[in-house]
């Protein structure tokens, strides 16, 4: 179809110019709860574009662990604190060259990768015979990659432990209930009958 | 240029008479059959006054909601009040366009469609959030809250009571998945994830916040929740992602555990044959259970619910998830 709109392009830059403007209102917005949000656009826009590439289950997964749980937190969090915006505000242009130069860092570092290993002309496999990339992340995920896989599950879950048994604080005041008991309790431990005569007047 | 555009117009198309238009008149008169179903439970009639034995009383309640006015509060942050309801209600709605009613009968038989309707689902729960927030109120704020850490903690169960039927089928597309539970009603997955299955509703109730764990909403306690201040169509359309949620679960478990459009007595002639009707039935009566949990039991505590989710769903879906492997790598069931 020589003629026929080029409807990926179009789609693509539909969802890059979404992403970018969201991100910019992550950063512009003055409340941060419209900067969380704008925050949650980025990420589907980007997951967008991932479904673009055919990487579905990336793109799915991105949206089920960033948008669905993660940024869930976020919001939750954000949301509960009563944070002071003229104070937060007040240093923004001072951070303004450092947030340039780690801008200027990554940019680089992006360009270097995709110069030096062609990334750019690179054809990308996008799955196996039935084109389902799923079942081929998986199978290398559990083959090839599996003790980095592993490794790096291991070490989420001591970070998870770590992080809980830091904050956690026992404190000797709090009442709580044990269901278990709760459920167990019979007749002789809640009520005693108690016999006695019949009083004058 | 021509050809796309007729692509278009027919996805469209079926999009609205597939979807939209069933799922808007399921969730009417599921509306009716609550108030039908608890009403009889409870020694009443329920609604019979509009059209023949009440049957248009939805269409009554529809169009008074539609006619109401919208009030905004005037401490509310205005845009976000106005768009938390859409933004529970387009996931709703957009998880449905893979649930497969047969083998034929599906808008998009996509390979992750389970995964696909997982992140569909976590995100209705920004709609809870923003609405509660939105409202400026401590009631509706509080209820967001609940609802967020609920619906949170209880994605977890789900998510592994579904891994369990992941690796017993082998796969992520929901045809592929009721194809792997072909056979009569022993060869379903409820057997032999009868824990998992068990589970999986339990949490799906949880979910949609409704009762027992309809916390989020605490009448009693925090008034109405996060849509203490929501009216008319705003208020409506809260309520309508809630039934299509909730007829998703039952859609969804009828799929995954119970072989959705199976036919439960293999081998007999005629009634062996699987077709949609089968996979309807089983989504009615897990609408009914809905129903009958909401007639029944006393609301949970708070705490308990907490309880329940995060001691007592997680480690026994991480057992089975075990069992589940060893069913599949001994190959007593699926593979």
């Amino acid at each position: 179809m020589p003629n026929a709109i080029p409807i990926i392009e179009i789609v693509f830059y539909l969802f890059s110019g979404v992403a970018t403007l969201a991100a910019l209102g992550v950063i512009t917005s003055r409340n941060p709860v419209y900067s969380v949000l704008f925050l949650v656009l980025t990420f589907f826009s980007s997951a967008c574009i991932w479904l673009l590439l055919e990487a579905e289950f990336l793109a799915i997964t991105l949206v089920l662990v960033y948008v669905g749980a993660v940024m869930v937190l976020f919001l939750f969090v954000v949301m509960m604190l009563d944070i002071n915006l003229t104070k937060l505000k007040s240093g923004f242009a001072s951070y303004l060259p450092v947030g340039i130069l780690v801008a200027i860092a990554m940019a680089a570092q992006l360009f270097i990768l995709i110069w030096a290993t062609g990334a750019g002309s690179q054809v990308l496999e996008y799955g196996d015979a039935d084109g389902s990339n799923t079942r081929m992340l998986g199978e290398l995920l559990y083959t090839e990659y599996l003790y980095p896989f592993e490794i790096a599950g291991l070490i989420l879950l001591v970070a998870i432990v770590a992080a809980i048994s830091l904050t956690h604080r026992r404190r000797p005041e709090t009442k709580y209930q044990d269901p278990s008991r709760q459920v167990k309790v019979n007749r002789d431990e809640r009520v005693r009958l108690v016999k006695m005569d019949a009083e004058e007047d | 240029m021509i050809e796309q555009l007729t692509v278009l117009a027919w996805t469209v198309t079926k999009i609205s008479f597939l979807i939209l238009i069933p799922l808007i008149l399921a969730v009417a008169y599921f509306t009716f059959a609550e108030r039908k179903v608890i009403g009889y439970m409870q020694s009443r009639v329920g609604p019979n006054r509009v059209g023949p034995w009440g049957l248009f009383q939805p269409f009554a309640d529809v169009f008074k909601l539609l006619f109401k006015e919208i009030i905004i509060p005037a401490q509310a942050n205005k845009v976000l009040f106005v768009l938390a309801p859409m933004m529970t209600l387009i996931p709703a709605f957009t998880a449905w366009a893979v649930i497969p009613a047969s083998d034929k009968l599906v808008l998009a038989d996509i390979d992750a469609g389970l995964l696909y309707i997982l992140a569909m689902t976590s995100m209705g729960v920004y709609g809870v959030i923003v609405g509660g927030w939105a409202s400026n109120s401590k009631y509706a704020f509080l209820g967001a809250l609940r609802s967020a850490a609920q619906i949170v903690s209880y994605e977890m169960a789900m998510g592994f009571a579904l891994v369990g039927v992941i690796i017993l089928s082998g796969s992520l597309n929901i045809s592929n998945i009721v194809e792997a539970q072909s056979g009569g009603l022993f060869s379903w997955f409820w057997l032999p994830l009868l824990p998992l299955f068990v589970i999986y509703f339990i949490s799906g109730v949880a979910e949609t916040n409704r009762a027992p764990f309809d916390v989020a909403e605490g009448e009693s306690e925090i008034v109405a929740g996060f849509h203490v201040d929501y009216s008319g169509a705003a208020f409506a359309l809260y309520f309508l992602a809630e039934y299509a949620n909730m007829i998703l679960i039952s859609a969804l478990a009828s799929l995954l555990f119970m072989g959705g459009w199976m036919s439960p007595f293999a081998g007999i002639p005629i009634i062996a044959e699987p077709g949609p009707h089968w996979f309807f039935i089983k989504m009615f009566s897990f609408m009914f259970l809905f129903l009958w949990f909401r007639a029944t039991f006393p609301r949970y505590r708070y705490d308990q619910i907490m309880r329940l989710g995060w001691k007592v769903f997680i480690p026994i879906t991480i057992v089975w998830i075990l069992v589940a492997g060893i069913f599949r790598v001994t190959g007593l069931y699926g593979g």
